[in-house]
């Protein structure tokens, strides 16, 4: 039997699957690994960044600043490797260095001085992109030998598509975030805030230092999303990104976690990525609809799983308020 | 009882918010192995105590000894640490995660550095096996019963802390079964050397499993006593705080005028919802005080709030003049009349940023509909009659509501009940956290108000307040109206006989 909490996620599968059922009667082609490897190297920094979002949300929060830290990120790394030579490897690490900070400062003052998520975030996403156009307002070109072999780098599969290291790291990283979501304390206290802060907090958990690290670990993930967004462009460019976020929190709520937080898994969001993912190429494929069919898509969808998550919360609270006039 | 055996300890605890003090040299004593249940009415200090005790508040004077060594916790997690573990009525555990999830949040077994869920699911059915219970651990929490709920939550706070349960409002959403069940398992803790407190407003409950019991009242301590030695009467007079005598009452001329007139206007026959208050007749006449008595949880507030339409009755009729009425919402219950200022003053009662004449007028703004805003003028003349008859201090129209004190708060609430010459007020604990002169004003002003024909009813746990200015009182109990005293035989100590012994003291 399928547990209620696991209802969300399951239909979301049974829609991906079914979409792709759909696209693949009209387009065969569609069923090659070619496509399949293209969906996960142009997604790849979207799935990164999605996969913070989705431990902020299940916490309960929301992270807005994600697509200005993108930009901001590759902005820095392309001034760093490009203009001033620096190795990437380095510029890599500075980078996640200023965003881990950046996203625990977010987290500290969400905690410690009680300032609602939207509002922090806001003003970070506002920071990270003036800061962004700070250092430079141009698309700023980048070009090492080592970002040439990593862009350059793949496993072929069977039928000739490509999973290249973009596509290999953001595996990478659902992988992670699953075990993290899933399988440690940290993850568990995550779940545990979103269900209710204020138990969490009579029940020991240590409400402070993961709120902190949630925002910290959504800083992480959106400075490595920013470096996959510049090898994938090979260039840094303080415009580009905007509404990253949104998508990302779309990602989120379609993979089937609750927007209320405290249900959810790291695979939905997986799942949510592929479909959007699987919209583009259709369309692609298409090649007569307009890509703004893309968000209305998106947009259409959201609307079926809130409204969703509202009916399943709905049906369990019967269900309960059911078997407990049953006991009476 | 040697002092060897007691387990927690403390000794003259006090506690203040913002100057207010909210418990004064509280002693509190619990022994090893013993089911201690404490109890008084809302604002006796219950819950600061219990907030002192498990870390939640610090306190500001007093001593606290757990197995004689003395003890600060500053968090809940310390507390639990040092072996005091809480179960809270309400907020208790994420419903969100599965029942083994819930038991060892925070301390899961590990392998390897990530949760081993098998170990957790293994020990998890372990450890409830051992309070009877056999469920799946690994369906969400919200999926099961409140009382299995309940029983999880003592099993965690048991295993995680193992020296003292504390128990707020256990078997407030039980049914006669599921109580048993909890009671049953808090037996066996006892047996097993376990320290109990118990926090509940259910008398029979305290009487069927507690060794003993302490009482406080307003913040003080009235006294611990063995429940085998202790009557029930006594029990009730400790909470209530009155000392059986009888008293003679004032106003029996009064009293025999209204009971001679004719037809009560108002009436409310088999009125009841289920799971509320169980159906009752009621009949209100002009000028009449009723009463509505009853320790906490019987009943008494419920009672207002299907009065006033703000629950829905589903048995029974009103009749105003002889029409039937259909009190659906407070806005239906306004209309015939009525009017309730209710008893939680901040949280219910008022608008704290707007201004005291705001206040008075939103009463009468609602009754004649928003299309048709009063005019500032009206509402000054409205707020300046009010600050003058009530003498509401500072006499400032457009002071803000929430810098004035608890008793002019109240004023001004009766002010905007009154602005709307209502025929029917209920009060629900007028004089509750207002200073002495304001009660003095405020019952005062009830005698005035039922003198120029406005009929009343106060629900009130200060017996005194209740004998003093009411006409008849109706006793409740056990979420049912099962007495109605009148003329004579309203003194505190029938009031008391009545609560203490439901069955017999059906009054004529």
């Amino acid at each position: 039997m399928i547990h209620t909490r696991n209802l969300p996620f399951v239909t979301t599968l049974g829609i991906f699957v079914i979409a792709y059922a759909l696209c693949v009667l009209q387009f065969p082609n569609m069923l090659s690994t070619r496509v399949i490897g293209n969906l996960l190297t142009d997604n790849a920094f979207l799935g990164i960044a999605a996969v913070g979002m989705t431990f902020v949300i299940l916490s309960g929060g929301i992270d807005l600043s994600i697509g200005s830290v993108i930009a901001f990120t590759s902005v820095f790394v392309a001034v760093l490797v490009g203009s001033l030579g620096i190795h990437p490897l380095v510029a890599f690490a500075a980078v996640l260095v200023v965003s881990t900070l950046f996203g625990s400062l977010m987290g500290a003052m969400i905690r410690y001085l009680g300032i609602p998520p939207f509002v922090v975030t806001l003003a970070g996403m506002f920071l990270a992109r003036g800061a962004a156009y700070l250092i430079s307002t141009e698309s700023v070109p980048i070009s090492h030998q080592m970002i040439d072999t990593i862009q350059g780098f793949y496993f072929r599969f069977p039928g000739g598509g490509r999973l290249t290291a973009l596509a290999l790291l953001m595996l990478l990283v659902f992988i992670v975030g699953a075990f993290i979501a899933g399988r440690t304390r940290f993850g568990a206290n995550v779940y545990a805030i979103g269900g209710s802060q204020q138990s969490a907090e009579l029940m020991g958990v240590p409400v402070g230092s993961t709120t902190v690290g949630i925002y910290a670990l959504s800083g992480f993930l959106s400075g490595l999303a920013g470096i996959a967004y510049t090898l994938y462009t090979s260039s840094g460019y303080s415009l580009a990104t905007v509404g990253v976020e949104l998508d990302a929190i779309a990602a989120v709520v379609i993979g089937g976690t609750l927007l209320t937080g405290g249900v959810g898994l790291v695979a939905g969001t997986f799942i949510g990525i592929l479909i959007q993912g699987l919209i583009q190429t259709y369309i692609v494929f298409d090649g007569t609809l307009s890509s703004w069919w893309t968000k209305i898509v998106i947009g259409i969808l959201l609307f079926v799983f809130i409204v969703l998550q509202r009916g399943i919360i709905w049906y369990s609270n019967r269900r309960l308020a059911e078997s407990r006039l049953k006991e009476i | 009882m040697s002092d060897t055996n007691s387990l927690l300890e403390a000794r003259g605890i006090g506690k203040a918010f913002l100057g207010i003090t909210a418990l004064e040299g509280v002693d509190f004593t619990l022994e090893r192995g013993e089911i201690h249940a404490l109890l008084g009415e809302n604002g006796a200090g219950k819950s600061t105590l219990i907030k002192i005790l498990t870390g939640v508040y610090s306190r500001d004077h007093g001593t606290m000894r757990l197995d004689g060594a003395e003890v600060t916790p500053s968090s809940v997690a310390e507390a639990q640490g040092l072996g005091i573990g809480t179960v809270y009525q309400e907020v208790n555990l994420l419903e969100n995660l599965t029942v083994a999830e819930n038991l060892f949040l925070g301390r899961q077994p590990r392998r390897f550095g990530l949760i081993d869920r098998r170990e957790m699911r293994r020990r998890s059915k372990a450890l409830l096996e051992r309070y009877g219970l056999d469920i799946d651990v690994d369906a969400l929490l919200s999926s099961y019963s409140v009382a299995i709920r309940q029983l999880v939550a003592i099993a965690r706070a048991v295993d995680l802390s193992g020296k003292v349960l504390v128990l707020d409002e256990p078997t407030a959403s039980l049914d006669g079964h599921e109580v048993e069940m909890l009671f049953t398992v808090l037996r066996r803790l006892r047996e097993e050397g376990l320290g109990i407190i118990i926090i509940t407003h259910f008398l029979n409950q305290v009487y069927a499993v507690a060794d003993r019991v302490t009482v406080l009242r307003n913040g003080r301590l009235v006294g611990t006593r063995k429940l085998a030695e202790l009557p029930r009467l006594e029990l009730i007079s400790m909470m209530l705080g009155r000392e059986l005598q009888h008293i003679t009452r004032e106003h029996q001329a009064q009293e025999e005028t209204i009971a001679s007139t004719a037809e009560a206007p108002i009436r409310f026959s088999g009125y009841g919802k289920r799971g509320s208050v169980a159906p009752f007749d009621l009949d209100i006449r002009p000028g009449e005080v009723v009463g509505v008595a009853g320790l906490l949880g019987s009943g008494r507030t419920e009672t207002a709030f299907l009065l006033f339409g703000i629950d829905r009755a589903d048995s029974g009729t009103a009749t105003v003049d002889n029409q039937q009425v259909a009190l659906s919402s407070p806005e239906a219950a306004i209309a015939s009349g009525f009017g309730f200022c209710p008893e939680e003053r901040k949280t219910d009662g008022i608008i704290g940023d707007f201004s005291v004449a705001d206040n008075i007028a939103l009463a009468v703004q609602a009754r004649q509909g928003w299309a048709k805003p009063i005019s500032s003028r009206e509402k000054a003349a409205l707020a300046e009659n009010f600050i003058k008859s009530l003498d509401i201090r500072p006499a400032d129209p457009n002071r803000q509501m929430k810098f004035l004190s608890g008793g002019n708060q109240q004023k001004a609430i009766l002010a905007r009940w009154l602005a709307t010459e209502p025929r029917l007020l209920i009060l629900d604990e007028p004089t509750r956290g207002i200073d002495i002169g304001a009660h003095a004003e405020i019952l005062k002003m009830i005698e005035k108000l039922c003198a120029e024909g406005m009929s009343l009813v106060v629900i009130s746990s200060e017996l005194e307040e209740l004998t003093a200015i009411a006409h008849r009182v109706i006793v409740l109990s056990d979420r049912k109206h099962i007495a109605e005293l009148k003329g004579d035989r309203v003194t505190a100590d029938n009031i008391m006989q009545a609560i203490a012994a439901p069955a017999h003291t059906e009054a004529a």
